[in-house]
């Protein structure tokens, strides 16, 4: 009944997917780790950084790709400018009131966005959307196959970042002891605002390597979030290995399940995971901090 | 080197420091001594710059730095080892020291790990190993270590010997000597009275925010007030 060539490509088709998932998880993960927040703002920041990808092909005619060179540092700015003019400012200090800001943000974000592009979803097209290559036998999107490359390339990137790195140690120092890292002469609310801004500059990434296979719309977000937000419960929070590993085990239950109980219920097994691992590992499958 | 005069300062309505006048000269130890809760960490705190004075100066080397934060203060090479060591303890043992050079220090980092190394070889052996993972006094080791890899002017202690075995305290006490015989200016907060009087130059004695008594610590053990209330002499 279980047919290898129709279950291969499939977990293929899963880890790619698997990966852009970890990709914004691993931002999710970041923040968290420092700021012990969740940011409730992730999803539609996500959706701020495919807008701009496609408001650089749609005006600009720039290829996704060649936006990598734009888009993610923009949405590094942006990041690091929200938590430091607006998150840190407005919080006092006060986990529960980042909390609240976040998801405040997310709100006057998501309504703007419908403000200047209405509700439709909207399209990039690219002369390599439909290409497709062999991979051990199956045949997947060239997309798809990029998007796994880029993000598994940013995933080591960001973690040559925190342990080679000053910048990464202060990142770490910081999210275990804040006295300790004001002591060595850390510039505590820099580093925090670094942290969120290289969380949402994965955003930006994941963000040109989704939209030639993808679209945008007001709300892309959401899906986005929650899968991340289950990723990063899987991983352990604040782990990096842990997001990684995580999101591609997502991608692939999710393929799984596409496969063998349709489209529309193909997201049930990774709620079920999520469930199981709630009840069983809650500390989740590597359970450490950054 | 540290000239602090009328230094007032408090958490939210209650004023904690009431006035502190305190100098301390290059090369000397110096130590502030007082009971729990009297003040001496909220001192600290605020020369460091982890808190902000109410009022009064801080001068360190001729310049005004009351009011700096903390990465100002260890730009100048103002380095507090505080209570509790607060060391990473998610980080290793190396890159702990690495940190310690971050603000200050970095162009002769290595040959600072080096010379840390030579003063703490029980470090060296954990060099790769979580700072989490170390025994309490390894911890005040890696803390102390921590602050010499900024270059430090001014090494402000504070409570080095808490929780130590009574061996490490001694030990504690031996090293602190040691970095001072070697140049060192070191400012030594602490509640053991006797083993810090032993290796001070000078001492001040705290109390409910002010200083009570100063002066040379000879003179100081003779102080019958002194003898009465920290000492339990009659």
């Amino acid at each position: 009944m279980v047919n290898l060539d129709i279950v291969l490509p499939s977990v293929l088709n899963g880890l790619t997917t698997g990966a852009l998932y970890a990709l914004v998880a691993l931002g999710l993960t970041l923040i968290y780790g420092v700021l012990h927040i969740i940011n409730f703002a992730h999803g539609a920041l996500l959706m701020v950084g495919l807008y701009g990808v496609y408001g650089l092909n749609a005006f600009a005619g720039v290829d996704p790709y060649v936006a990598l060179l734009i888009v993610p540092p923009a949405m590094f700015a942006i990041g690091y400018a929200l938590q430091r003019g607006i998150i840190g400012k407005a919080s006092h200090g006060r986990d529960e009131n980042i909390l609240l800001v976040t998801l405040g943000l997310s709100i006057v974000i998501e309504n703007l966005a419908l403000y200047f592009f209405r509700s439709d979803t909207r399209i990039v097209d690219t002369p390599y959307s439909f290409s497709t290559v062999e991979v051990l036998g199956a045949f997947l999107p060239l997309t798809k196959v990029i998007a796994f490359a880029g993000a598994l390339l940013t995933a080591a990137l960001m973690w040559l970042i925190m342990t080679r790195t000053d910048l990464g140690r202060a990142i770490r120092a910081l999210a275990k002891e804040r006295k300790g890292a004001a002591l060595v002469g850390i510039d505590t609310d820099h580093i925090f605002a670094m942290s969120f801004g290289l969380g949402i500059a994965c955003l930006g990434i994941a963000a040109c390597l989704l939209m030639p296979s993808y679209y945008v719309s007001p709300q892309v977000g959401h899906g986005f979030v929650l899968i991340a937000f289950t990723i990063v419960v899987l991983g352990g929070m604040g782990s990096f290995t842990g997001a990684l590993i995580g999101g591609l085990i997502i991608g692939v239950v999710e393929a799984l399940g596409g496969l063998f109980l349709g489209e529309s219920l193909g997201q049930i097994g990774i709620f079920l995971i999520f469930i199981l691992v709630l009840i069983f590992r809650p500390t989740g499958l590597l359970g450490h901090r950054v | 080197m540290l000239e602090v005069s009328g230094l007032r300062a408090g958490y939210g309505a209650v004023e904690v420091l009431r006035g502190i006048d305190l100098s301390i000269a290059a090369g000397q130890i110096v130590a502030l001594l007082g009971s729990n809760g009297v003040g001496k960490t909220t001192f600290s705190s605020v020369v460091t710059g982890l808190m902000r004075p109410w009022g009064g100066t801080i001068r360190f080397r001729g310049e005004a730095i009351g009011g700096l934060p903390a990465r100002a203060t260890v730009a100048r090479g103002l380095i507090h080892v505080p209570e509790g060591r607060h060391i990473f303890p998610n980080l290793t043992v190396r890159e702990n020291l690495e940190l310690g050079a971050y603000r200050r220090g970095k162009p002769n980092r290595e040959a600072n790990i080096e010379r840390v190394a030579a003063v703490f070889p029980r470090l060296k052996e954990r060099f790769a190993q979580k700072a989490g993972t170390l025994s309490g006094g390894e911890q005040q080791m890696l803390a102390i270590g921590r602050g010499m890899m900024a270059e430090p002017e001014l090494l402000i202690l504070d409570e080095p010997s808490i929780g130590l075995s009574p061996l490490l305290v001694e030990e504690m006490f031996a090293l602190i000597r040691r970095l001072a015989d070697d140049g060192l200016t070191i400012l030594l907060v602490e509640q053991n009275v006797l083993q810090s009087m032993e290796i001070a130059s000078h001492a001040f004695v705290m109390e409910n925010g002010e200083i009570r008594l100063s002066g040379r610590p000879a003179e100081l053990m003779e102080d019958p007030e002194l003898q009465r209330s920290y000492l339990g002499l009659a």
